[in-house]
């Protein structure tokens, strides 16, 4: 055994070097019980990394379990490399969304790169064509140098990757916030298409049949990256770097148009992205999924470096590579589709009846282990929840708007914010139209792509405001999924099933495990009453930096279908003339408002409460209005409030303004941030019919060619009133200000 | 009228391209893969953008090797309209197909936004359905568009009326004299930046870019009128 300067199992155990791959003593004492002797150091690296929490889920299962799963629409559930909803005509959608935040605070450019690799993987390995991205990103305060760093290096990092690819990233969200300072998150989501008969599962069945490697070599890089990715963020994390690996988009687009060839074969049994824990989880997986074993025999496996040991080899997480089944005696027209593009494809093994993964290396057994034991047979954990302190404090705090003078002045503040800001700094680095379907660009509420050859459009969202997560996980929750529907819907979708990816700090800490399952009691809420099943996701744990955690952030990753590309609908107002409704009353919300942020430095009190019967009705009024054809324009009111909201609309209308008027108190009417709101624009000559369908709306201003924003009080007072270049201006200035470079 | 798209490991507009001919122009394409050695069957030859060999050494310098690029210079050679965007105008100047280089974007980012283009020469057979000095609004995504050529090069290029497109109003990437597309010398060979195929439908936000596809055909077919 090449062993060179492994432990031998007795010294694993006497030194405890299993607690330096994150194990617990207890977990090693199982592993032991399961193999009836003490695991090697391979089998104990083997167990470490699929018994993390990235790869197990042992804390998070509980409350995954909590998530309604199912539906007509759900072709395929979570378990596989991504989810499954049909869109009709033999056709279906497959995302996923997926963290990579440890690796992106370290290294942030290829840690955002090869989270966006590693997305894509999941999806083409269903079978599925890519055909856009998303992300989802959260950094500090864009005050410091390090933040600004991480924040340009990340947006590289995914643009980088997603250009060179050749996959459109069509939208996204981004939030700044100083509990993300050291501890960024990069959550990147891609959607694919598939027809029903190309639709492959990660499996290793059939007795004798052959395991094959396909795409990059396997390096050093990335050893023990699902570890890492399950502790803490310190000080010393810095020296974990050679734990993020490198991507080489190139090599994937290869990877890609050789597998979408390859699942046309029949030849092809199963095929499997060797994502988080590379070889070891995708064997193990593979295996355990057909209930039966693998072998294979590391020699073969195509490497970069020399002198890998079975160690380094099953648990390096080198980038571009997949694992695939395919019948005895037919690897020859596997080889020849790889072959094409220039890429390794061997045999490295062979499917066994005996449900053990067996790994030899020179002519040895390095490593025998049950592959049920590795991939389905992790501990799982109930962690203690307790209610924080904070909390019980907030939920007794009374509703007071925050004190503002000077009203335009605190609207042009509050588009400065960067949350709020325009992100046109970060999108037009990312190539959003190469495949040519992108119907709808980033900046409105929603992402469109068409279906080609149809005439039908995915509209793509992500959200999740994680401030409201913080003061009320449940209602929180229930926001986060309400608005990525609402913004689905004012694109002229039906919402059809959501990814999340939950993002939290870490759970031992019984008041963050409080967190992650109340939230997933309000997601999994809001889940049901929209009809919007999850599908698929991940969590990522112990998102904390020197023993801050980051706000509860389960960010919703959620796609619509437009049934016919006539109802896409955008949140810029078109004509002059047309009128302006709200949907929706305004309370005095602003528990975790961006106002509050602005005006008070910190966030507190309640978040703003949402019924979800309220919420379910008027999405579906207004997504029959707008295929009755009689909404121009459709806007949820969100983060500033319907000021804001307004604002943005005018920002897309060359020359135009809005001119509205509105009653209550100024603060609240202005920016507050009541939920299940939206601002509408119709002809006038669909008024009526639109009033008819949406009977809750109410008529509050109309679409002028004074190019302003004109808010007044119903009792005549001036509120705000101010061109909109001038807003613009401020709203698209504020980034690149920040950022102090050129754009 | 029968077109190649021509298909190198990592072109990723090779789809768009094929679209635009296909759906929006209805005419004849086909891909056709880098390791091929015959484009005898075609009458024009597009090389659609991407990341052709991953860009790594330089934009379209290893791409220019293929098999296929001795016959896309063999079609330049006999006549044949040869169009490279993006990406294959870099590979198209690496190949010495049309002069100069294409440099880093002056901001040293990838951008990706659509942009008024000026027809500076609508005397070619990629612009005639265009009206002279016209702005057309194309979208763009590059990184290294930024087209720089000496001084030499430049006056040659005004004498002989190459310079077809220019940035109308913003210069996007820093580029010599706004350019954004030019011809060879023979008017058969056109390399640019910004991507026509991808506002060949309004449902995409514009269909300016179809013209020049429009373009090519006429004049296609009116020299095969005059050579029967």
């Amino acid at each position: 055994m090449s062993i060179k300067h492994e432990p031998n199992p007795e010294q694993i155990k006497e030194q405890k070097i299993y607690t330096q791959m994150g194990m617990s003593d207890e977990e090693f004492e199982m592993a032991e019980k399961i193999l009836g002797r003490l695991p090697n150091y391979t089998e104990t690296g083997l167990f470490s990394v699929m018994w993390s929490e990235h790869c197990s889920y042992k804390n998070s299962k509980p409350v995954l379990r909590k998530f309604p799963t199912k539906g007509p629409q759900v072709l395929q559930g979570p378990g596989e490399g991504a989810g499954i909803v049909d869109i009709g005509d033999g056709q279906a959608v497959v995302f996923k969304m997926e963290s990579h935040n440890h690796p992106s605070a370290i290294e942030p450019y290829q840690g955002a790169a090869t989270g966006v690799g590693g997305i894509i993987r999941d999806v083409f390995s269903m079978g599925a064509r890519p055909i856009a991205m998303l992300n989802s990103l959260r950094f500090g305060e864009l005050t410091t140098p390090r933040v600004k760093y991480l924040f340009e290096e990340v947006v590289a990092g995914i643009a980088g990757y997603g250009n060179c690819i050749g996959i459109p990233t069509v939208g996204g969200e981004i939030q700044f916030d100083a509990c993300y300072e050291g501890n960024p998150l990069v959550n990147a989501m891609c959607v694919g298409l598939i027809n029903h008969e190309d639709i492959q599962k990660g499996i290793a069945a059939g007795e004798g049949n052959t395991v094959m490697y396909a795409g990059a070599k396997t390096g050093r890089d990335g050893i023990h990256g699902a570890t890492f990715a399950s502790e803490e963020l310190t000080e010393a994390s810095e020296e974990k770097r050679p734990a993020v690996q490198v991507g080489d988009p190139f090599m994937e687009k290869l990877l890609l148009e050789a597998c979408l060839e390859v699942v046309k074969s029949d030849a092809l049994i199963g095929i499997q992205d060797m994502g988080a824990a590379g070889l070891t989880s995708s064997s193990a997986e593979m295996a355990s999924k057909a209930g039966h074993g693998v072998e294979l025999n590391l020699d073969y496996i195509p490497q970069r470096e020399t002198g890998m040991t079975a160690y380094e080899m099953m648990l390096s997480e080198s980038q571009e590579r997949m694992l695939i089944v395919v019948k005895k005696g037919r690897e020859e027209e596997i080889v020849k589709i790889f072959d094409k593009y220039d890429l390794d494809c061997v045999a490295v093994g062979k499917v066994t009846n005996d449900k053990m993964l067996r790994l030899l290396h020179n002519g040895e057994v390095v490593a025998e282990v049950p592959a049920d034991a590795l991939a389905e047979e992790a501990p799982v954990y109930y962690k203690p929840s307790s209610v924080p302190a904070y909390f019980t404090e907030y939920q007794a705090m009374e509703n007071v708007e925050p004190k503002v003078t000077d009203y335009k002045e605190t609207l042009l503040n509050l588009l400065q914010q960067p949350t709020i800001a325009s992100k046109e700094w970060v999108y037009d680095q990312y190539d959003y139209q190469v495949r040519t379907s992108t119907v709808v660009t980033p900046g409105s509420d929603a992402a469109v792509v068409r279906v080609r050859g149809t005439n039908k459009g995915l509209a793509m969202t992500t959200d999740c405001n994680s401030r409201y997560i913080y003061l009320d996980p449940v209602v929180g929750g229930k926001i986060a999924v309400a608005e990525a529907a609402r913004n689905v819907v004012c694109s002229g979708a039906k919402p059809l099933a959501i990814t999340d990816c939950l993002n939290f700090g870490n759970p031992e800490n019984p008041e963050i495990f409080w967190q992650l399952e109340k939230s997933a009691d309000g997601i999994s809420e809001a889940c049901i009453a929209l009809d919007s099943p999850v599908i698929g996701g991940n969590v990522s744990l112990y998102n904390e930096r020197s023993g801050t955690a980051v706000y509860p952030t389960p960010t919703i990753g959620l796609v619509g279908l437009v049934e016919d590309l006539a109802h896409v609908t955008t949140q810029d107002v078109k004509q002059v003339g047309d009128i302006v409704y709200v949907i929706g009353e305004t309370k005095t919300e602003f528990g975790g408002s961006e106002l509050q942020k602005l005006v008070e430095k910190r966030i507190f009190g309640q978040a703003p409460s949402i019924d979800l019967e309220v919420e379910a009705a008027r999405q579906k009024a207004l997504l029959s209005a707008i295929q009755a054809g009689v909404v121009q324009s459709a806007h949820d009111i969100a983060e500033g409030g319907l000021a804001v909201a307004l604002a943005e609309k005018a920002f897309g209308a060359n020359g135009l303004g809005v001119e509205v008027t509105i009653n209550g108190s100024a603060t609240t009417a202005l920016f507050s941030e009541s939920q299940s709101r939206f601002l509408i624009t119709v002809k006038p000559e669909n008024a009526a019919k639109f009033e008819d369908i949406v009977n809750d709306a109410v008529k509050i201003g109309a679409v002028t060619d004074s190019n302003k924003v004109v808010i007044t009080n119903v009792d005549g007072t001036e509120w705000i009133n101010g061109s909109v270049d001038e807003f613009r201006s401020a709203w698209k200035g504020a980034i690149p200000c920040l950022l102090k470079s050129e754009a | 009228m029968k077109f190649a798209v021509i298909v190198f490991p990592g072109s990723n507009c090779d789809l768009d391209m094929y679209h635009a001919i296909k759906d929006e122009l209805g005419e004849e394409v086909e891909y056709v893969w880098h390791d091929e050695t015959d484009l005898s069957g075609f009458d024009g030859v597009l090389l659609p953008g991407g990341f052709s060999y991953g860009d790594y050494l330089r934009c379209g310098a290893i791409s220019r090797f293929s098999n296929v690029m001795s016959e896309v210079v063999k079609a330049a050679e006999a006549g044949k309209p040869v169009l490279g965007v993006c990406n294959g105008f870099q590979v198209l100047t690496e190949a010495g197909l049309l002069p100069g280089a294409l440099l880093r974007n002056k901001n040293l980012k990838f951008m990706c936004r659509t942009v008024g283009l000026k027809v500076e020469n609508n005397e070619t057979q990629f612009t005639s359905e265009y009206s002279k000095d016209e702005v057309i609004q194309i979208p763009i995504a590059h990184g290294e568009g930024n087209y720089y050529c000496d001084e030499e090069t430049l006056t040659r290029l005004k004498e002989n009326n190459q310079i077809v497109f220019t940035y109308a109003s913003e210069n996007p990437n820093g580029s010599i004299e706004d350019i954004a597309g030019i011809v060879n010398e023979k008017g058969n060979v056109l390399g640019m930046m910004p991507h026509p195929e991808r506002a060949a439908n309004d449902i995409m936000g514009g269909s300016d870019g179809l013209a020049l596809f429009k373009s090519i055909v006429k004049h296609w077919r009116e020299s095969h009128v005059n050579q029967a």
